[in-house]
């Protein structure tokens, strides 16, 4: 159910500030929200005052260095540092975005670092994707044949074919979109979201796949598919530049097209 | 303590395999009511300004006594449609969800064939 105000529990509070080590000139704040669990307290806005002159250009950096050289006790998930993990999501000045591919150069004045909107906060800015690569399992990621692979070589795919998987294959499954569109805040527990609804696009596209019946049966659904309203915020936020909403309006069409 | 896999909660009952008509029957009604919203332009023009008599018989025309029962029919069943995508949206309690959608279709229901009637006499009764 929609709620219009925070639970008591989730309100935030003020936080500590870290001030900039003297005689640095080149300072940005940067807002981060905390959360311990083991603390029994509300959440909070810690600030840190970053020196950019000694510091990597990218969001990420800052946060390292925020975790390495002024605060250990910040919480986040960072792998790949180049867009590929997926890890790194979070809510930057409010857009739903990879830290590790966003210089901090593209935003003025104090930067506000948050947890991906509507999911359970573990601790910090790590959330609790369980339910997520669970709606990723139950689409089968995987191919599905009747024709046994052949002996000696791979499934072979024309270059035509191949392409129409190109804007889809690219998911890092970083979760940005899903957490940035209202359907998915309000009904994640029936409702797919824009990153699943595209990962599973992508197996009804492939032409080695030979499920796609069975697949479009799965997401026939007035949850699982159809809280999409093609509002188009995945699309907006999605830091690989793909288009969610295209892939599920295209499902849609597939849909349409087999009655 | 939900001690079930995640993946058990996901799948939960199963695809409903339904939604596809309701979803296109919402595109084809909308459709539809884009000529039929000049054509009431028209109605509400004469509604507004002209003779009680004159918009009657008017509207008593075999074309335009149509063209406000489609109009009705379309207009009531696309907002019973679209309502009901507003309360499987917003209202997660089992119980009050079937209340709200059964409560909102059998009220355009209601409006519908209430305008219908109103129809008939002006057609009938002039």
């Amino acid at each position: 159910m929609v709620e219009f105000t925070l639970p008591k529990n989730s309100v935030l509070t003020e936080g500590k500030t870290f001030k900039a080590p003297k005689g640095a000139t080149n300072i940005r704040r940067f807002e981060v929200y905390r959360w311990d669990p083991d603390s029994g307290k509300n959440p909070r806005i810690d600030a840190y005052e970053v020196d950019l002159d000694d510091c990597g250009p990218m969001l990420l950096d800052a946060i390292l260095k925020i975790k390495n050289e002024i605060d250990s006790t910040v919480s986040f998930r960072r792998s790949c540092r180049e867009g590929v993990c997926g890890s790194c999501a979070m809510t930057i000045n409010g857009k739903n975005t990879l830290a590790c591919i966003k210089a901090i150069k593209d935003y003025e004045g104090t930067i506000k670092i948050f947890p991906l909107p509507h999911m359970s906060v573990i601790k910090d800015l790590v959330v609790d994707m369980e339910n997520f690569f669970a709606q990723y399992a139950s689409i089968k990621p995987w191919i599905e044949t009747q024709t046994p692979a052949p002996s000696d070589r791979e499934r072979l795919q024309s270059k035509e074919d191949r392409a129409k998987l190109d804007g889809l294959y690219e998911c890092v499954l970083c979760a940005c979109c899903s957490t940035s569109c209202p359907s998915y805040w309000w009904n994640s527990d029936r409702y797919l979201g824009p990153a699943i609804l595209l990962q599973a696009y992508r197996w009804l596209v492939d032409s080695r796949d030979e499920n796609t019946g069975e697949r479009l049966d799965e997401l026939e659904d007035p949850f699982k598919l159809y809280r999409c309203h093609t509002i188009m915020n995945c699309t907006d936020t999605c830091p690989k530049g793909l288009n969610p909403a295209k892939a599920i309006a295209e499902t849609k069409k597939l849909l349409i097209q087999r009655q | 303590m939900d001690f079930r896999p995640p993946l058990a909660r996901v799948r939960g009952l199963g695809s409903a395999k339904a939604g596809s008509h309701h979803w296109w029957l919402q595109r084809v009604t909308a459709v539809a009511l884009i000529p039929l919203t000049f054509w009431l332009i028209v109605l509400l023009d004469l509604s507004f300004n002209a003779p009680y008599q004159e918009t009657v018989a008017w509207l008593a025309s075999p074309f335009n006594a149509a063209c406000i029962v489609f109009w009705i029919l379309a207009v009531f069943y696309h907002a019973a449609l679209g309502l009901q995508v507003v309360i499987e949206d917003y209202v997660s309690s089992e119980w009050w969800k079937i209340v709200a959608i059964w409560g909102a279709n059998l009220g355009f229901v209601f409006l519908g064939l209430a305008a219908l009637i109103a129809v008939f006499r002006i057609i009938v009764a002039g």
